[in-house]
């Protein structure tokens, strides 16, 4: 075997296994992702805005504007929700803090129903608003329920959060978030 | 009942059929199954908007419909979805930065093994010639004529 061989020798085994190292990679990140989870285009977009009639007062509307210069969330519920009642005691904990008001959109759901729900699980919601047909859903890019928006106060989305709300994205993403946004 | 007034009646039906029966626009109902067949359903992921079921695939398609009743363009109707989902919604993702190496890693793989067998054949091809050792093939030729060398 001569000098200049051994070099090409090294890329043909090291090479392939190299290109294998990667794909495995790629796989392995693959693995603990969650396919249901899609990024939104709407983070750091405006908040859509929409002007709705609330669930308990329908002679009153309430309109994305509302909420400019405050930090709020905005959660998507409804009462056939079934892991709505996953993040609910969650949401309540997080009312009973008074840190950020939470303003919940009543996803095609009906108000009977709706108000039944709160009225057996709590109400956790500064204020419920109804989207009976789920066009503001769509406005938001909603396609889970539950889902969780941070909107800052120039009425920014900041972060989404798909499916029930956990104690670690409470914890380690929003609250610290709403925290940061709220002195910003 | 009087002739004119059984004339009226038979006009007033015929007009009825003819209200019923407007042809629906088949050319707009298939770009719409064209349009929603390139669309993903996101609550069931590897099903195409045309396909779903899912509500929300079904107040997409109703959605899609009114933009293109209000004369929106396939581009326009694509454009309103992926400012909503993404572009996860088309199933033909845009060419752009981050969207390279799903288009055209495949071809980059495709050129590699081609450069690969590329080498494997053209070094097969320059093996060397048997090295001809000239004591050896003149001892050969004696074994084999049946001298001895000793």
């Amino acid at each position: 075997m001569n000098a200049t061989a051994a070099p090409r020798r090294n890329l043909l085994i090291w090479g392939p296994l190299a290109l294998f190292g990667i794909l495995a990679a790629f796989l392995f990140v693959g693995l603990f992702r969650d396919p249901r989870e899609v990024p939104s285009p709407l983070v750091d977009r405006p908040a859509p805005a929409f002007t709705l009639a609330t669930l308990h007062a329908p002679g009153k509307v309430v309109s994305t504007s509302d909420y400019k210069g405050q930090v709020w969330l905005l959660n998507v519920w409804a009462s056939w929700c079934v892991s709505c009642r996953v993040e609910h005691p969650l949401l309540m904990e997080l009312a009973k803090a008074n840190v950020v008001p939470i303003v919940g959109l009543d996803y095609k759901d009906k108000d009977p129903e709706a108000k039944a729900w709160l009225e057996q699980h709590g109400n956790p919601y500064a204020l419920s608003v109804v989207d009976a047909d789920g066009r503001v859903g769509i406005d938001w890019g909603v396609y889970g329920v539950p889902e969780t928006f941070v909107v800052d106060k120039a009425g920014i989305i900041r972060y989404k959060h798909i499916g029930p709300v956990t104690v670690e994205a409470l914890q380690k993403t929003i609250l610290p978030l709403v925290q940061k946004l709220k002195v910003s | 009942m009087s002739a004119v007034r059984l004339a009226g009646v038979a006009l007033a039906f015929a007009a009825h059929l003819a209200l019923a029966q407007v042809p629906p626009d088949l050319a707009f109902e298939q770009r719409l199954k064209r349009l929603e067949g390139d669309l993903r359903c996101l609550v069931c992921q590897n099903q195409t908007l045309a396909d779903s079921s899912a509500p929300l695939a079904e107040d997409l398609r109703r959605e899609v419909r009114s933009l293109a009743v209000a004369g929106k363009s396939d581009d326009e109707i694509r454009a309103y979805l992926v400012a909503r989902y993404g572009d996860f919604v088309l199933y033909r993702p845009p060419v752009k930065g981050t969207t390279w190496v799903l288009w055209f890693g495949p071809f980059a793989l495709l050129g590699l093994g081609a450069l690969v067998w590329l080498v494997v054949v053209r070094r097969r091809r320059v093996t060397p010639e048997p090295v001809h050792d000239g004591d050896a093939s003149v001892r050969a030729r004696e074994l084999i004529d049946g001298k001895s060398s000793g």
